[in-house]
């Protein structure tokens, strides 16, 4: 049997190490991808964002596992794609999500995948979105993507998931730090975690707030269409409001499907990474080519001031 | 192409001592690896299946507590069923001399006591996984 009937057959550790495959942009990764995408397009995938100290990783943890109890339906699958850091120095990473994850751990057939940054901004990882394209063809019903949550500009999530959750913590700034750009334009729905600390309904009401003026701000012809950003409060730690959240994402899903956005965000996803790859290898094929001495001539005369910046690189170019 | 060295740091058993598992895992992520660290409290089937769904190179296991000639065989006994001989794992922690000697026999890399420099540990690692 070869890896792609393996992973097609629930292996997972041939899908583990296809994953690996795919992260070091080694060929076989790609191959397998050829090979098995037209079995993708069938998972929801969720994002989860949001600054450090928000709670995600005990978010996701207890989600997953509201998420997995299905009672006495059919049994739902999911994998988990931590992100985490990498050191801009050392080019390591310390990937702790797990460390919050415990009970996910006693869930052997939850498949949780740790993975560094690299070097990327933006909260996910180089490959995140090949990884999860793996992760469909390998038959997960949900997918949920929790962001590296160093910073406000961790958007690039927006453009892999269906829906967007943006966690919140009391504590972590005040409401103008909120409103700054980027994390709350791109939720589908805001939680604002660790609701049992004090000061936490005064964030979820500021949140409101900010999400009212956005309305105002932008009003839309079809309102009735348009999709109200709730404000979920939870606190992971103690179990509360995670059924509610669950309920909420069901009914994002059921309206990005209802609405057409679904396909929408689906080609968006998909638009994203052709015009990525194309950069990357254009740009690596035109780097195998570019004669290293002239550029390093071209690099001295900068540094000495002799010729600028822009006249170096036009140089190039006209080779 | 970006190939990082990944280890898996976890300690297994009841044993609550972590301070040693966390300066190796921070000596390694300053040495350029990525540490997937599972803090306590793993059971070797926990640790197992994580070594296999994050395809580890090598795992360290922290044990403080005396419960190593019971948790690590069956780490590694998991590790065969699984079909992850390869794995590259190491010991740290209190373990007496002659125990050491057998879990070397059965197939663990190294054993490193209190002490041992993390410089040892990551020459070591990436000797034994390249």
């Amino acid at each position: 049997m070869d890896a792609a009937e393996q992973i097609l057959r629930g292996n997972r550790l041939a899908l583990a190490r296809w994953l690996t495959q795919i992260e070091n942009d080694l060929p076989q990764g790609q191959i397998l991808l050829d090979q098995l995408f037209s079995h993708s397009g069938h998972s929801a995938i969720i994002g989860i964002t949001g600054p450090s100290g928000s709670g995600k990783s005990t978010l996701v943890n207890r989600l997953a596992l509201e998420l997995a109890n299905t009672e006495n339906t059919n049994p739902i699958s999911i994998a988990v794609l931590a992100v985490d850091p990498s050191s801009p120095f050392s080019g390591g990473a310390l990937l702790g999500d797990r460390v919050r994850m415990r009970d996910l751990m006693e869930h052997p057939e939850i498949f949780i995948r740790s993975l560094a940054t690299r070097g990327v901004l933006g909260g996910l990882a180089r490959a995140a979105n090949e990884m999860v394209l793996a992760l469909e063809t390998a038959g997960f019903d949900i997918i949920l993507v929790e962001t590296a949550g160093v910073g406000q500009s961790e958007v690039d999530i927006a453009r892999l998931a269906h829906s967007t959750l943006v966690i919140e913590a009391p504590g972590l700034g005040d409401d103008i730090q909120a409103a700054k750009a980027g994390i709350l334009e791109i939720a589908d729905i805001i939680v604002v975690n660790k609701a049992d600390k004090s000061g936490a309904d005064a964030t979820a009401r500021a949140l409101q707030a900010m999400l009212q003026i956005e309305m105002e701000l932008k009003p839309v012809p079809n309102s009735n269409q348009c999709w109200k950003v709730p404000v979920i409060k939870t606190s992971a730690l103690n179990s509360e409001g995670i059924p509610i959240l669950k309920q909420t994402i069901q009914q994002h899903q059921d309206w990005l499907r209802a609405s057409g956005e679904w396909q929408n965000r689906a080609q968006a996803r998909m638009r994203d990474l052709f015009e990525r790859l194309l950069q990357e290898n254009f740009f690596r094929k035109w780097q195998e080519n570019l004669p290293e001495f002239e550029k390093d001539q071209l690099l001295a005369a900068i540094q000495s001031q002799k010729i600028s910046p822009y006249r170096a690189v036009r140089q190039i170019l006209s080779d | 192409m970006n190939r990082k060295i990944r280890v898996l740091i976890a300690k297994p058993g009841l044993d609550g001592h972590d301070r040693g598992a966390k300066v190796i895992a921070r000596a390694l992520r300053d040495a350029g690896m990525e540490v997937i660290y599972t803090g306590l409290r793993q059971t070797p089937e926990m640790i197992a299946n994580a070594a296999l769904q994050e395809d580890v190179d090598a795992i360290g296991l922290s044990i403080l507590s005396g419960a190593h000639m019971t948790l690590i065989p069956h780490v590694m006994e998991l590790l065969k069923i699984n079909g992850q001989t390869d794995i590259c794992v190491f010991v740290g922690g209190i373990i007496p001399d002659e125990d050491a000697r057998a879990l070397l026999e059965l197939g663990i890399r190294a054993v490193y006591g209190p002490g041992t420099p993390t410089s040892k540990v990551i020459e070591d690692l990436m000797r034994f996984v390249q």
